[in-house]
């Protein structure tokens, strides 16, 4: 089948999509953007974690066909051109990124976060990262590179 | 595999009464991970989610709240979290954000798990069902009845759920979650209170601890009988002990990986008595901000 859908501002068409394809693959193997990572396809690890229609969701629970019409923004679609974004920036200079399987997923999901709360506490963090799994960091560089973000975002 | 993709809800009813072998698809947060190991290719997918009505609630004539089966759980938590407040406090520990964001209670229902997170609220609220289908029409089933088996449920093959119902608390809902860590877990084993004090009674529901998620009935009359609705004298150790017996004898539990069938039953006891006593302190401290 064809599947229709924006991505990062983009409108894409995909053809020949199997359907009961994940919106995962379509992204990753049909339109070239590997950003995100494909760990576990069961909403473990959540190092596939995309924007749908502005919501955080695991794109290998998204069926491809769902995504018909809609707005998609990866990894890829959080840097302004070579400017990356800041919680980008703050996994770079926090050392949040080892192996960084997880870290795609990490930074949407951080980014959702300080959208919806500027100045998360502690938990608040832990809470809104407890879908995505590191095997690497140990989380405290993780956490740092969030709370640097935020106190950068809050700056500007 | 066929992708079916209705438009309107006539249409969705027409499709699973065409093709009852069509899976309806949700928020996916089951169906995907079946599809993504290869554990279930069915001849059809039916995605819902192009009929915008299953992802609204409203409040009824009668006062109900009526909730599309497509209301993901992080709106039910955010928008629902006054009325039903045993439900959103279930909704707030399934998964994580991401999964909250696409799975719905339509879904859990759908998948009827033993262990899904919302049952024992739905049964302690008393929850109504609504499926429809385009031979049979709406049919309202009580959550009580909804359960029939391991991933089993009382749908027919040409059945959807649109909805569910249930009252605005009256009184204060507590869900208490056994698991192995704090965030993205399977319940070992769960348990919802609701206090209904206009009727003098109270709801339950076990989760993860029998065949099916069920009511305690004999915890519920023993509470109907026992509890000082007038004074709100606080609880006796005596009473708090033999509700929490009762609620674990409702349970018929299985040694699994999870946990073992004692230890289910002995949490259950736990569970009960300690979302009781939160309930009940609540009821006592608004009695008193009352009087
Ligand atoms: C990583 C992860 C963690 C999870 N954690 C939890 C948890 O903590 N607690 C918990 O309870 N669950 C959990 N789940 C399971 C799942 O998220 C829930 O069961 C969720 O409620 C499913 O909703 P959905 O909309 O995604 O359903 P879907 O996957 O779309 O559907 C689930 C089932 O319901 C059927 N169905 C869907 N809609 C309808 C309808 N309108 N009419 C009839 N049948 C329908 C489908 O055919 C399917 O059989 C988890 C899942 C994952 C992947
Ligand atoms: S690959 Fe999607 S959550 Fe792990
Ligand atoms: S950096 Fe390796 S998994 Fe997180």
């Amino acid at each position: 089948m064809r599947v229709n859908l924006t991505v990062n501002g983009r409108a894409e068409t995909a053809d020949g999509v199997w359907e009961g394809e994940s919106l995962l693959y379509v992204l990753r193997e049909r339109l070239g953007l590997p950003g995100s990572k494909n760990a576990c396809e069961q909403g473990e690890c959540g190092s596939c974690t995309v924007y749908l229609d502005g919501l955080p969701v695991c794109a290998c629970l998204v069926a491809a066909g769902q995504a018909e019409g809609r707005e998609v923004r990866t990894v890829e679609g959080l840097a302004d051109g070579d400017r990356l974004d800041p919680v980008q920036e703050a996994f770079v200079e926090c050392g949040a990124v080892q192996c960084g399987f997880c870290t795609p997923g990490l930074v949407v999901q951080a980014h959702d976060l300080l959208e919806r709360v500027p100045e998360p506490s502690d938990p608040e963090i832990r809470e809104a990262l407890a879908g995505n799994l590191c095997r690497c960091t140990g989380y405290e560089k993780i956490m740092d590179a969030v709370r640097l973000a935020a106190a950068r975002k809050a700056a500007r | 595999m066929e992708f079916l993709r209705p438009a309107t809800w006539e249409e969705a009813l027409a499709a699973k009464a065409d093709v009852p072998g069509a899976v309806p698809l949700q928020g996916g947060t089951d169906v995907m991970v079946e599809i993504n190991f290869d554990v279930r290719r069915p001849a059809a997918l039916l995605d819902l989610g192009a009929i915008t009505s299953l992802s609204d609630w409203e409040v009824a004539a009668d006062g109900r709240v009526r909730v599309g089966a497509a209301v993901p759980y992080a709106r039910i938590i955010t928008e629902l979290g006054d009325r039903l407040p045993g439900l959103a406090q279930a909704s707030r520990t399934v998964g994580s954000p991401q999964i909250r964001n696409r799975g719905s209670v339509g879904g859990n229902l759908g998948a009827a798990s033993p262990a899904g997170d919302s049952h024992p609220p739905l049964l302690a609220g008393d929850a109504v069902i609504e499926a429809e289908s385009a031979a049979g029409g709406v049919r309202m089933i009580p959550a009580d009845t909804f359960y029939t088996g391991v991933k089993r449920n009382a749908l027919r093959p040409d059945e959807l759920i649109r909805a569910f119902w249930m009252s605005p608390a009256t009184g204060p809902q507590y869900f208490s979650k056994v698991g192995t860590r704090n965030a993205m877990v399977i319940a070992v084993c769960s348990f919802a209170v609701a206090l209904h004090p206009r009727e003098r009674r109270a709801g339950t529901g076990l989760g993860s601890a029998a065949p099916t998620p069920r009511r305690a009935r004999a915890a519920e009359d023993f509470l109907a009988a026992e509890l000082d609705w007038d004074g709100a004298a606080p609880l006796t150790g005596p009473l708090l002990a033999r509700f929490g017996e009762l609620a674990a004898e409702a349970a018929s539990p299985i040694d699994d990986v999870r946990g073992t069938a004692a230890y289910r039953r002995h949490a259950v006891a736990v569970m009960a008595r300690r979302t009781l006593g939160w309930a009940w302190n609540d009821y006592r401290e608004r009695v008193a901000s009352c009087a």
